[in-house]
């Protein structure tokens, strides 16, 4: 049910998540952010369990900010990404693991290169230039495969998730609500109109 | 004067002192000498071997400088016992640093983390102050090169270049005027350390068996550490004219 999109490019990552929020059979919510700004330049978007994700994001998004407020340094996105993968790892062999998805997206300031991590609730992690979270990757993957490189510009990455949802849209049985993107960059973290 | 406040490490003398900390340090001064020179291009971390007698079996790396971790190592001055606890307690922490955030801890962090430690048993527990110093030299992306020294107070600063343990009243002096305010190169940097460090020994008579040197440097981006050996000490001395007759004749 629950999709996230990251697709990147030559300096910057485009991230997308669908808005609704559902219990069983009904629809609760549309305007959900699943998505949480760990510092300046990473951006963690989750999906799964409800209260997990909800509370393993602020979790790691506390964390991340308290390091930046004591060191003075702000975390690279690999590191931030590392953290998260630990986190979930240390939670898969407690007494209840976290049953969360991640897609962590960042702009690395030292190195001016984008990156982008898939993790899974096994605390599988992996950085990709593209991935997706839900039934959603299993229309949209393909279509990345395809139409994806790796220097393409924001506006043509905005164009190629246009594509991946529309094609949600017209294969999924469900409606698919309106999603919400941010983008990284070396300027930090915005919304875009897609 | 204020003899019965002495007994317990972790209070204040009435004059708002802490005289174990204050003894830690003085036992740290008779130890013998370590020193570190930051370079614009690496940096040097030499130090004077206390006992160098031919029935010693040197099969320990050395006593006075240790590696950290991929991009830092230290020099020490004071009880060798000690410095152990705490090398290995910072090697582990750097560690787990690793193992966390999958990067290399940041310098000063390294060094904060050991302070911490090092102030804990200045306020509680009960039990007497580290008594050893540190000299940090390394190497992160964020600020480059650095060098920090740290006492058993657990407070640290960084510097260009600094001394501890012996003779380091002397041994800052020459720094103070040897070390160019623009900087240093690496090679300058050796030079002047070797330099110093025979200005200090309190033998007449300066031999590689003697001195334990280390530099850190970056090559083809990644950081390299080198831990001189015999025959490279003794080179370096031989560049700058310090080796000693008795040694030449050998």
């Amino acid at each position: 049910m629950e999709t996230l999109f990251g697709i990147t490019g030559k300096d910057f990552v485009i991230t997308a998540y669908d808005s609704k929020a559902v219990a069983s059979i009904t629809l609760m919510k549309i305007g959900e952010d699943k998505s949480r700004e760990l510092n300046s330049h990473s951006l963690m978007l989750f999906s799964g369990e409800p209260g997990d994700g909800v509370h393993f994001s602020e979790y790691i998004e506390r964390n991340i900010k308290l390091y930046g407020i004591r060191n003075g340094i702000e975390l690279s996105p690999k590191a931030v990404a590392s953290f998260a993968r630990r986190e979930l790892a240390d939670s898969l062999r407690s007494r209840k693991p976290y049953s969360v998805n991640l897609l962590i997206a960042g702009f690395d300031v030292k190195t001016n290169r984008p990156a982008l991590y898939w993790l899974d609730h096994l605390a599988s992690m992996v950085d990709v230039p593209f991935a997706a979270h839900g039934y959603g990757a299993y229309y949209c993957l393909s279509l990345l495969d395809r139409y994806h490189r790796e220097d393409i510009t924001e506006e043509e990455g905005i164009k190629l998730l246009q594509k991946c949802i529309g094609e949600l849209r017209s294969r999924m049985i469900l409606n698919m609500p309106d999603f919400v993107a941010k983008v990284v960059n070396k300027d930090g973290i915005r919304i875009v109109q897609i | 004067m204020s003899r019965r406040y002495d007994a317990r490490t972790t209070i204040f003398s009435p004059e708002g002192r802490l005289y174990q900390v204050e003894y830690a340090m003085e036992a740290i001064s008779h130890a013998s000498t370590a020193l570190g020179i930051l370079a614009k291009d690496g940096l040097v971390i030499a130090a004077e071997k206390k006992v160098a007698s031919k029935l010693l079996d040197e099969t320990k790396g050395g006593e006075k400088i240790y590696i950290i971790n991929d991009n830092m190592i230290c020099g020490v001055a004071g009880i060798t016992s000690d410095a152990n606890i705490l090398i290995n307690y910072v090697q582990t922490a750097a560690q787990q640093y690793l193992y966390t955030y999958n990067e290399d801890m940041p310098c000063e962090q390294l060094v904060q983390k050991l302070c911490d430690l090092k102030q804990g048993y200045t306020q509680y527990g009960g039990l007497r102050p580290f008594g050893v110093s540190f000299v940090y030299g390394g190497w992160d992306e964020h600020h480059g090169f650095q060098l920090y020294h740290s006492d058993p107070s657990g407070n640290y600063s960084g510097w260009k270049a600094t001394c501890i343990g012996a003779n380091t009243a002397s041994a800052q002096g020459i720094l103070r005027q040897e070390y160019k305010e623009e900087g240093v190169t690496l090679q300058e940097a050796k030079n002047l350390a070797i330099k110093v460090l025979s200005k200090t020994m309190d033998t007449t008579s300066l031999g590689s068996d003697k001195i334990e040197f280390a530099t850190l440097e970056l090559v083809d981006g990644k950081v390299v550490r080198r831990i001189f050996n015999q025959s490279e000490i003794e080179a370096l001395l031989k560049e700058n004219n310090l080796l000693t007759k008795t040694e030449e004749a050998k």
